[in-house]
């Protein structure tokens, strides 16, 4: 059951990227520029923004700014998953690659695996996890890109609502505290009411104000 | 560039682009992430804060997707993007919470949808 939802994880990956690899098509980029973007940008949502900001015709300031914001949830990834891989011999240097493989992605994986892993092993294993899941993307956007011409309105339209779907539902799946519950059912609810406001760093706004409320809520318990 | 190199890589400055526009900005977060979280422990407090902030953001580039959809989701009316993320939720904990479940379900109900409105 538990490599089912690996596998899902991976399928839901690999269409998600099918989808960036037509976004990027229509929106007239290179194929060698859309598979670059999938290796070092590597994070789902920064790409979709990139290219439907570039490909708008905004600045490449604009879409840096706008990618800096929905890139901000990568800090406390970061933070949170690498302690799992440090063990007191560590250096700061060997955890450049693996830090770089974070995305929603292997967040969750980690979280999920890790423990389950020799502590001296998982900074190894998070390395072949990584190249694992950026060849499958990379074969995604191949694929996507040369589909593009080809796919009906339709069927783009369902690939990129299994960004969202998946996002959501893996994020739910791995709540373990109520602050992180309390914190995805806030963000959900405050971004609409934030978004009103043009801030330009919505995002940024309704997410801090969302997760320090869950963790009031988590502080306040642990009080009582 | 010319030739077939040069339509595979294409504008160079659209390159310099992805470098400026794309890479950096999440490499920057990745880091700090790393350079600062050093002395963070596995089970402190702020590492419950910091979780939670990255939920509520990731909870909220889900919504901005589902609200501002891009592309060819545009094409889906609001109601049915909404009504897909609720369906797909239901399956989700229906099914002991099968992400496979839900992420077909959601699909479906679109799907289902768009097939309806013709």
């Amino acid at each position: 059951m538990r490599s089912v939802a690996s596998t899902v994880l991976t399928l839901v990956l690999f269409a998600t990227y099918l989808g960036i690899g037509a976004l990027a098509h229509d929106s007239r980029f290179s194929l060698g520029w859309a598979l670059l973007a999938t290796l070092l940008v590597w994070a789902g949502p920064a790409q979709i923004i990139l290219i439907t900001t570039l490909g708008s015709g905004a600045t490449a300031v604009q879409a840096a700014v706008a990618v800096t914001v929905s890139a901000v949830r990568l800090f406390p990834m970061v933070v949170s998953v690498l302690p799992l891989m440090r063990t007191p011999e560590t250096r700061r240097r060997q955890l450049v690659v693996a830090a770089h493989f974070i995305a929603v992605t292997l967040w969750v994986e980690c979280h999920r695996l890790l423990p389950r892993v020799p502590r001296e092993r998982r900074i190894a294993f998070t390395h072949g996890l990584g190249i694992g899941l950026v060849s499958v993307c990379l074969v995604a956007t191949a694929l996507g890109y040369a589909l593009s011409a080809n796919l009906p309105q339709l069927f783009a339209a369902a690939i990129l609502m299994l960004t969202p779907l998946a996002f959501l539902l893996s994020t739910a799946r791995n709540c373990r505290h109520i602050s992180d519950i309390l914190a995805l059912a806030l963000g959900l609810l405050l971004y609409p009411l934030v978004a009103t406001l043009h801030t330009g760093v919505d995002v940024l706004v309704s997410g801090i104000s969302a997760g320090t409320i869950a963790y009031g809520a988590h502080w306040w318990r642990a009080r009582a | 560039m010319t030739g077939w190199l040069g339509s595979f890589v294409g504008d160079p400055q659209a390159l310099l682009t992805l470098v400026l526009a794309g890479f950096l900005p999440n490499e920057v977060w990745r880091m700090l992430g790393l350079w600062l979280g050093g002395g963070v422990d596995e089970g402190s407090e702020l590492l419950v804060w910091v979780r939670a902030v990255a939920t509520a953001i990731l909870a909220g580039v889900i919504a901005q997707i589902v609200i501002q959809p891009p592309g060819a989701l545009a094409g889906v009316p609001d109601w049915l993007r909404y009504g897909a993320v609720v369906a797909g939720f239901a399956a989700f904990i229906a099914t002991k919470r099968s992400i496979f479940a839900g992420v077909v379900g959601g699909e479906i109900v679109m799907l289902a949808g768009k097939w309806w409105l013709g």
